[in-house]
């Protein structure tokens, strides 16, 4: 199926035809998407269904698994990013993600954010210090640690380290964020606070996350996408999705009937 | 709109659903019943039948009582989504207009009482009949929940014009004999009352029928013609 969203909205990623290889195991059959712009999509089903292959997919984060073999189209704003030429690195910058557990590196809580703009050649110290708090401030991090930038990051809090992956990631001022399961490692309060903050991030991003916790992919996201089985099921608005599903098995999943 | 036939992972959830579904369907039956018994009762002039099912009504009740405690326990533990969310959410629903089923054949059966002591008036032709459909109209809108049924809500739904169009015959007919006699005018109003109680049982009836529709399908047919930006259906 070719899952297309609301007419006249504007698209930022386009997928056609994505096929993931696994040496010779095929962990996604051809799936085609459209991902709306300031949008959040979520990606849902069980363990081993191929969200989270499809998600790394959209910023060539599948390449550095050596078996891994990629087909199809994904465009971003019409840009091909898969095809010769084309650097990944790029691609990831324009494509953020943020992942699981949280990984920040063992620096300072500026240097984590401050690193991907060093490494994208920004010396100017001012302009660093700036979209340092900026990002901060964008991950709802900033008045937690503003008096403290210098202190160790390994130091923060379990969701207070999440927040700070999320201020990295948006430093270098993507386009898109991806987030694979951001909150299953935090407490309920925190995951709070993450939801809240994917909330405010969609009005300038375009969000994508995975999530195995159905209420939070209900609260968080305006469209969801159900996959099973290397498949993509079905593709609505959150709100459907949810009161009324169209196919049995999202039904199935969704409700608890499945296993 | 497939509905989920698979049980659930979760067996103790599974149980707590079908209690459910058992708890509604007797509370229907016995609503049922309490139709069936007041009518009677004003047919046959039977009073100590009419305060039995004002007695019954308690029982009618209590069961609003067990199931809305029921749904609640499942909303706070499951979160429902899809097709038990709509159930279970409708159940909740149709618990009230059950309910209010009961209540008004409390209602009945109080002018019975009070029509029984008293010599009848005219005998009977329209009333039973009118009776009739809606107990009908009742029993096939919780077929229609046993089974699944949309397109059988729906005829329940189309029905209940001529519910509203007996009561207007009724009506005009007993307003001729209040007219005739003023001697007439007390058992009068009072089966003009049993009328009006009906054709209230029948639209609570197409309430069932509606929600049953929603369950099923997730569609809202409620309202039809009377939502905003809608042109008014004359034809009902």
């Amino acid at each position: 199926m070719i899952a297309t969203a609301l007419e006249g909205a504007k698209m930022k990623l386009v997928v056609r035809d994505l096929q993931v290889y696994y040496g010779q195991k095929r962990a996604l059959a051809p799936v085609s998407m459209d991902l709306p712009e300031k949008n959040v999509t979520a990606l849902i089903g069980p363990s081993g269904c191929g969200k989270s292959t499809f998600l790394r997919s959209l910023n060539r984060m599948n390449e550095l698994i050596p078996s891994c073999r990629v087909m199809g189209d994904v465009r971003l704003d019409g840009d091909a990013i898969y095809g010769p030429g084309i650097d990944p690195v790029v691609v990831r910058r324009r494509i953020g993600m943020v992942f699981q557990r949280s990984n920040p590196f063992p620096k300072s809580i500026f240097e984590n954010v401050a690193y991907g703009l060093r490494i994208g050649g920004i010396k100017d110290r001012s302009e660093v210090a700036g979209r340092v708090e900026k990002a901060l401030r964008q991950a709802a991090l900033w008045e937690e640690v503003k008096d403290r930038l210098a202190d160790n990051a390994l130091g923060l809090s379990g969701g207070q380290q999440q927040r700070l992956c999320i201020a990295r990631a948006l430093a270098v001022e993507p386009e898109v964020l991806l987030m694979d399961e951001p909150a299953s490692a935090l407490d309920p309060i925190a995951t709070a606070h993450i939801e809240e903050l994917i909330d405010e991030l969609a009005s300038t991003y375009t969000v994508v996350i995975v999530t195995h916790n159905m209420q939070q992919a209900a609260r968080v996201s305006d469209w969801t996408a159900f996959f099973y089985m290397g498949d993509l099921v079905e593709f609505d608005r959150t709100n459907s999705i949810f009161t009324k599903p169209t196919q049995a098995r999202t039904e199935d999943y969704i409700t608890g009937r499945f296993g | 709109m497939p509905i989920a036939t698979r049980a659930h992972t979760n067996r103790e959830y599974e149980q707590e659903l079908r209690r459910l579904r058992e708890q509604l369907l007797r509370m229907g039956a016995m609503v049922e019943e309490i139709i069936a018994g007041s009518i009677k009762a004003l047919i046959d002039r039977d009073s100590p039948l009419a305060e039995r099912m004002i007695e019954f009504d308690r029982r009618v009740n209590q069961m609003e009582v067990d199931i809305d405690e029921l749904c609640l326990l499942i909303l706070a533990k499951r979160q429902p989504v899809a097709s038990d969310l709509r159930f279970i959410t409708m159940a909740l629903k149709l618990v009230t207009d059950l309910e209010r089923i009961g209540d008004l054949c409390v209602n009945i059966s109080e002018r019975v009482l009070e029509l029984n002591g008293e010599p009848p008036l005219k005998p009977y032709v329209d009333l039973p009949r009118m009776a009739e459909d809606v107990q009908s109209m009742l029993r096939e809108a919780l077929d229609a929940f046993v089974a699944g049924d949309p397109d059988r809500a729906h005829a329940v739904v189309e029905r209940d014009k001529t519910i509203d169009a007996y009561y207007t015959q009724i009506f005009r007919e007993l307003l001729t004999y209040m007219m005739e006699d003023v001697r007439n005018i007390y058992r009068a109003t009072r089966l003009q009352s049993i009328a009006k109680y009906l054709e209230r049982i029948g639209d609570h009836a197409t309430n069932v029928a509606e929600m049953v529709v929603f369950m099923v399908k997730g569609k809202d047919i409620r309202h039809t013609g009377k939502l905003e930006g809608q042109s008014p259906d004359r034809t009902r």
